[in-house]
């Protein structure tokens, strides 16, 4: 096959996945309306992606402060501005290491179970059986976990954004001995509502894209042990380059 | 083929007629055929596997579908059930020509059937209980107490009463085929499906589904069909047979008139020959020209 012919086949194949997600989003958004109307299966389905990620969020985001506050003070010594060291953190974490670090933990944590349950229901024809009780999988399965992985990322990333930001002052305050006052203080008169709305909006965009991901690739896995496979590794691929696209979009839209 | 009709969506508690309420009209007279595959045709990428397939399932009786692996005896129930569409021919069901049906319209007919799948198809994250009352729950409003009963009062016509409140994992295969029958038939279906049901059982567990299976088509007077390759037990139970090869019907009737049949195929399936139309060994090239090609 000539480079052309595989150029082409990529450029196919890659417009041939977009639709397929679009008409998949559609479906989705479809049953929305009809999962809300049982808040049960949502609140569920946030205690699954979200509660149950809270360990190796908090757990990062306490390191992810803290190295934040390492780095920091080191950079900022050179201009003798540690005093800063609470707002470069806070920013550091609001605006892009809270939502994005969460994202990719989220993928890696909730994205995968996603997609390896839902897979699996495919595996063992229970979305099948579902569909010949006449329920459609589609309202049962697939909306509630989207709903709700969309709901769990923000609630996510403001435990790992607060969870950092005492990370950054237990090595800044308690060990390099940053003023207190000052640390809080700064952060408090540097950081404005739109920093923290910039966090949420890209929160709200990394869990779309991400439980969009994950719920595609569980319903449409090969009903094979290999296929679950195969697509839980989609996910976590997928998510994460999608994640710092989307990133990086967002974040020059914000400027 | 018959005209398509408006198929209500909601469903209610079975009518004294054995029709449900809001079930669909009946088609075309077509005296006591419940289900009729017209000459379909259905393939894969890699191969035809319908090549114009005709059957009929009579109201009340148990009708069993037979044939080798790989006849595309599973895809002939996911024809009847509105899965898959056949490339040529039709699928009629009540009268319905499932080609000419919306998926509600699908749906509608669905409530009026029940499927045991192969291997139980429980909904994992629920326990015997909830997987039993998960159809009452999506399609009924009726309050608690009643579906507590309706489900216990199923649950104890399989036998597993005592097992109500059992996770899936916790169940041997029979007892998850069972629970899943309970399922089947807790909304009063009158075509329930059965895709396999003897595979992978223990002889005791084998002889409660085939009484299961008998007792609901005459105490729930159901119509049955039965998808397996276990001749001498759907022998016992099935009033109609129909033996697939090669895409098509080779043979229908009794499961006697069935064993007496003097056609090669039928011969072979019955007696469970290693050897005949159904060869033993997959399509290869010449078996010592290919080991000796290993030598060169």
């Amino acid at each position: 096959m000539s480079a052309i012919a595989k150029a082409d086949n990529l450029v196919i194949g890659g417009l041939r996945k977009v639709g397929q997600v679009t008409l998949f989003l559609v479906s989705v958004l479809a049953q929305c309306g009809p999962a809300l109307a049982r808040p049960r299966l949502v609140v569920h389905q946030v205690y699954n992606a979200g509660a149950r990620s809270l360990i190796i969020i908090m757990l990062s985001g306490l390191f992810v402060g803290m190295v934040l506050a390492l780095t920091g003070i080191d950079l900022l010594a050179r201009f003798g501005s540690e005093d800063v060291l609470g707002v470069a953190a806070a920013l550091g974490l609001l605006k892009e290491l809270g939502p994005v670090v969460t994202a990719l933990l989220f993928a890696g944590r909730a994205g995968t179970s996603l997609t390896s349950e839902i897979g699996l229901m495919r595996a063992t024809d229970q979305l099948t059986a579902m569909e010949m009780m006449a329920v459609d999988p589609m309202r049962y399965v697939a909306a509630p976990r989207f709903i709700g992985g969309i709901i769990a990322m923000p609630l996510l990333v403001a435990i790992f954004d607060i969870v950092g930001l005492f990370g950054a002052q237990l090595v800044g305050v308690q060990m390099m001995n940053v003023n207190a006052g000052t640390f809080w203080s700064q952060t408090q008169g540097a950081v404005h509502l739109d920093d923290v709305t910039e966090g949420i909006i890209k929160s709200l965009a990394f869990g779309f894209v991400c439980t969009l991901i994950a719920v595609y690739e569980g319903y449409n896995a090969a009903p094979t042990a290999e296929g679950v496979g195969l697509a839980t590794t989609r996910t976590v691929v997928a998510s994460a380059v999608l994640t710092l696209i989307v990133d990086y979009f967002l974040t020059a839209a914000f400027l | 083929m018959t005209t398509p009709q408006a198929l209500p969506d909601a469903h209610g508690a079975t009518a004294p007629s054995g029709r449900r309420p809001d079930a669909p009209a009946p088609g075309p007279a077509t005296d006591d055929v419940i289900v009729d595959v017209r000459n379909a045709h259905y393939g894969i990428p890699t191969r035809q596997i319908f090549k114009g397939l005709d059957i009929k399932v009579r109201k009340g009786r148990i009708t069993a579908i037979m044939g080798p692996s790989g006849t595309g005896k599973t895809t002939l129930l996911r024809l009847i059930t509105g899965q898959i569409s056949p490339s040529q021919g039709n699928v009629v069901v009540w009268g319905h020509d499932l080609s000419t049906l919306d998926r509600s319209g699908i749906y509608a007919l669905r409530k009026r059937m029940g499927m045991l799948f192969q291997n139980g198809a429980l909904l994992t994250d629920l326990d015997v209980y909830e997987n039993v009352a998960f159809p009452l729950r999506e399609h009924t409003d009726l309050p608690e107490e009643l579906i507590r009963t309706l489900v216990l009062t199923k649950l104890h016509a399989v036998g597993l009463r005592g097992a109500a409140y059992l996770m899936p994992s916790e169940l041997s295969g029979g007892m998850a085929r069972r629970v899943a029958l309970a399922r089947a038939i807790v909304m009063d279906p009158e075509v329930l499906i059965y895709d396999e049901p003897f595979a992978g059982l223990d002889p005791i567990s084998m002889g409660v589904i085939l009484r299961l299976i008998r007792q609901m088509n005459e105490g729930l007077g159901l119509t049955s069909i039965v998808v397996s390759h276990d001749v001498q037990e759907l022998a016992t139970i099935a009033h109609d047979s129909y033996l697939m090869y090669d895409g098509k019907v080779v043979a229908s009737g009794t499961p006697k008139e069935l064993a007496s049949s003097g056609l090669e195929v039928v011969k072979q399936f019955m007696t469970g020959s290693d050897d005949g139309p159904v060869a033993f060994h997959y399509p290869a090239p010449d078996y010592k020209q290919e080991l000796l090609k290993g030598d060169e």
